[in-house]
């Protein structure tokens, strides 16, 4: 019964999304507000039957009703309830229904709460969201049903694959989807202020906050999978510049990208174009990012739910949403007029500056990612295009990207003071050097480049707070003066400097972290030791473990270092009977910002023929700092967001007063 | 995404028991590994990975590395053997030039734009009109004190409605 329900539910937001659409347009085109309220109330339906089919998905998870295919497919009545909810998402058919979720809520979101979005926008909006709507849901319903019933029920599931029975990875989807789909408000008011022919800075105020939301939880999903990648797959490393990585990477370098450039549409009216072309490709990305992982037409250290011909269907979508959008742009774009002028140096002029590197690095990822795939089609050969890849194309056009960073937020709008500003960078400069230069002295072995970028990231933490020194004039100024200018701040520079610091720890992080990490490996036997930099490792003993869903052997380590207990590492390799299928379970043992990671490996006879077990363990110095930074962008893009109602309330204040002189 | 890893065996620190007695060509033979794709495993070099293929892989890197035979002698040898499939980075040759260069030809387009446009004429100073400074007014308002023209650094002096506006407009 609840899978009928579900599936009923599902048709009927498809219906909804066709009416919402066409309700939308009928309004636009007789300008009858009774239609164009049907087509808000439309959206909003849309999203509460999609709510209602994930909801009878979610129940059917939650009893284990293996009548349903997809979740006798998924779900086993042995797994905690977090992974059987976790379930839902774990497949194709069901992420596909999370992303509908989104995708509707968002548009429910634009629906209910853009009072102040103009009307004819906020039509038109909805419209683009009700088409994306009825492309994704039709897709569901027609190819891609999560209700499809099973004419024999099996007794047991088949269970969700045992590396995904994690609680990072667990909540990793609905952040990413959400991100990703989020990029879609964004897409949908462009398409709208190309077929009004007008972008002006009311309409980059309207994009931002979207982008600003689908910006920040884009960014904790992504950092959710490059943690889980970390601890779960086994090797230490983070980020493995593979092409389902670097299909959730495109769209956010398009959306980070579009932050900045949105900007400058706002305050000056600049940009317009390039504004506008940036919200299509953000969410073009999303939909290329959901083909590339869906389809399987890349090899992946992510082996996902692979299915080359719903993978036609995505690029069918794709084709159609981004060439309509990219096409109007074509058409309607020219038109746009000029905005405000700025001279070469100016706060402007370095947020083109930042456009530019960032428009190249997201070439540079699409070009690692989609030759392979190119040459493949043209000369049938097989190319490979590895992370070596990336060090020599995208890390040095970021290190540029990173070098004039903190001078464009000190830099004035119209024509700014280089000399000036870089007077005021001096002691971030100073630090920046300073850091490169312990790095490379007190590290042993020598890498200059690495300790270049620690340098590097160094310089952007420094120069943020460079920045919040000069506008709260912190030593130049008495306590109090201070303190009222620092209050004054508007909390979007708030967000700016915490993400840039977000920015700067990343890079110190990541720069750090690669080049200095350490590993060892040995076979033990009880009592046997390792040494890994200042720590030893000592095999206590093993024990066997028993999960709700596993057997585990466990296998004890003391961790000390100068004789001192520093902890118990604990590494299982677990068995899942359900899949029967092992996986390794690694133990952190957090030290400060650095990681010493312990994997335990199969048993053999150790140097003393004792039996014995393979134990690698690696050292990860200032790792913390390359899931931190991340997590201090989200956050910085939040707080820049609770900015947003407040000015935009100051604005209509501002308007009321405009008026009110005038009258 | 939903991310399904097939393969939960892992290597990365190398095995003793595979290990070359001479440290600086167990460090070169390291080296190649992780340029070396595992071409049967999902996207994983041989030195990450723990399928049988990465484990023979190694061995024959390792015994040529001990023959005394170049990076790039062992390189060609794999590619003759697997294609360039097998290299995770891929080579510089005429096929992959615009893998290789159009991120660059990008970069330097875009800067070339910018400099073409900045050596363009430079932009009139519109002053305002009457009616905009009117509103400008209102929104200030008359009893702004003035704040420290910091401008003066600068070699031009902003109004402290300017620099008022400058305040506003920081940030994300």
């Amino acid at each position: 019964m609840i899978a009928e329900l579900g599936a009923f539910s599902l048709i009927l937001a498809l219906v909804l999304s066709a009416a919402q659409t066409a309700l939308a347009a009928a309004g636009r085109i007789t300008g009858s507000e009774p239609l164009r309220r049907a087509a808000e109330g439309a959206a909003a339906a849309v999203f509460l039957a999609v709510g209602g089919a994930f909801a009878a998905l979610t129940t059917g998870f939650v009893t284990s009703d293996f009548s349903i295919l997809y979740v006798a497919a998924n779900s086993h009545t042995d797994k905690p309830l977090i992974y059987k909810i976790a379930g839902v998402w774990g497949g194709h058919e069901g992420s596909l229904l999370l992303w509908c979720l989104a995708l509707t809520g968002y548009g429910a979101a634009v629906a209910l709460t853009g009072e102040r979005l103009p009307r004819g926008l906020k039509g038109l909006t909805l419209m683009s969201q009700g088409v994306l709507a009825l492309l994704f849901i039709g897709f569901a319903v027609f190819a891609s049903n999560p209700f499809l019933r099973l004419a024999s029920p099996p007794v047991e599931g088949r269970s969700l694959n045992p590396l995904l029975q994690d609680p990072a990875l667990a909540i990793h989807p609905p952040f990413l989807y959400a991100g990703y789909v989020g990029l879609s408000i964004p897409f949908s008011l462009a398409i709208a202020a190309l077929i009004e022919g007008r972008v002006d800075a009311a309409w980059a105020r309207w994009v931002r906050p979207w982008a600003l939301a689908a910006w920040s939880l884009l960014t904790v999903g992504i950092t959710l999978g490059s943690f889980w990648a970390y601890y779960e797959l086994g090797w230490g490393g983070w980020w493995f510049w593979d092409p389902v990585e670097n299909a959730s990477f495109m769209p956010w370098l398009a959306a980070t990208a579009l932050l900045h450039s949105s900007i400058v549409t706002e305050k000056r009216g600049a940009l317009t174009g390039w504004t506008v072309f940036l919200a299509l490709l953000a969410f073009s990305f999303s939909m290329l990012g959901a083909f590339l992982v869906r389809s399987g037409v890349l090899t992946s250290v992510h082996a996902f739910a692979v299915d080359p011909q719903r993978g036609v269907i995505l690029l069918a979508i794709l084709g159609l949403a981004a060439g309509a959008g990219f096409a109007l742009f074509a058409w309607r774009a020219p038109r746009f007029a000029p905005g405000g002028v700025f001279a070469p140096i100016s706060r402007e002029a370095s947020l083109v500056l930042n456009n530019l590197f960032l428009a190249t690095v997201a070439v540079a990822v699409l070009m690692g990612t989609l030759y392979p795939l190119v040459v493949e089609a043209v000369t049938g050969k097989t190319i490979s295009v590895g992370p070596a890849y990336y060090g020599i194309v995208f890390v040095p056009i970021m290190a540029a990207a990173l070098l004039v960073l903190p001078a464009g937020p000190l830099l004035s709008w119209k024509r700014g003071d280089l000399s000036g500003v870089l007077q005021r960078l001096a002691a971030a400069g100073g630090i920046g050097l300073a850091s490169a230069l312990g790095a490379y002295l007190l590290s042993d072995p020598k890498h200059a480049l690495s300790a270049l970028g620690v340098g590097l990231g160094a310089w952007v933490v420094a120069g943020a707070l460079s920045e919040v020194v000069e506008r709260g004039r912190i030593g130049r100024s008495s306590f109090v003066e201070t303190a009222r200018r620092l209050a004054a701040l508007p909390t979007g520079a708030w967000g700016m400097t915490l993400a840039h610091i977000g920015l700067g720890l990343f890079v110190m992080g990541a720069a750090y972290e690669t080049a200095w990490k350490l590993e060892a490996a040995d076979i033990l036997a009880p009592g046997g030791d390792l040494r890994i930099g200042q720590y030893r490792l000592t095999l206590d003993h093993l024990e066997s473990v028993q999960g709700p869903n596993f057997t585990a052997d466990r296998t004890v380590i003391r961790v000390t270092r100068h004789r001192r207990l520093v902890c118990d590492a604990e590494p299982e390799r677990r068995f899942y009977p359900a899949n029967r299928q092992s996986t390794t379970k690694v133990a952190l043992c957090f030290e400060g910002l650095s990681d010493l990671y312990v994997v335990a490996g199969d048993t053999r006879p150790a140097a003393n023929g004792q039996p014995g077990q393979l134990i690698r363990a690696y050292w990860n110095p200032w790792v913390r700092f390359i899931f931190l930074g991340p997590v201090l962008m989200a956050l910085g893009g939040l707080v820049s967001l609770s900015d947003r109602r407040l000015r935009l309330a100051a604005g209509r204040r501002a308007a009321a007063v405009v008026q009110g002189a005038r009258a | 995404m939903i991310a399904l890893f097939s393969l939960g065996l892992i290597a990365a620190a190398s095995d003793p028991s595979e290990r070359l007695p001479d440290p600086a060509q167990e460090d070169r033979a390291r080296h190649l590994f992780q340029q070396i794709r595992c071409v049967v495993c999902q996207n994983e070099s041989i030195d990450d990975s723990e399928a049988g293929l990465a484990h023979d892989l190694r061995g024959i890197i390792r015994d040529q590395v001990r023959a005394g035979r170049s990076d790039a002698e062992i390189r060609r040898f794999l590619v003759a053997r697997y294609g360039q499939f097998i290299l995770l980075r891929p080579s510089f040759s005429a096929e992959n030039a615009a893998l290789w260069l159009l991120p660059f030809a990008v970069l330097a387009a875009g800067g070339v734009y910018l400099v073409l446009r900045a050596r363009g004429p430079r932009p009139p100073e519109t002053p305002l009109s009457a009616r905009e400074s009117e509103a400008l007014a209102a929104l200030v308002g008359p009893e702004e004190p003035p704040v420290q023209p910091e401008g003066e650094r600068h070699g031009f002096a902003p109004t402290a409605l300017q620099e008022k506006r400058d305040e506003d407009q920081t940030g994300l």
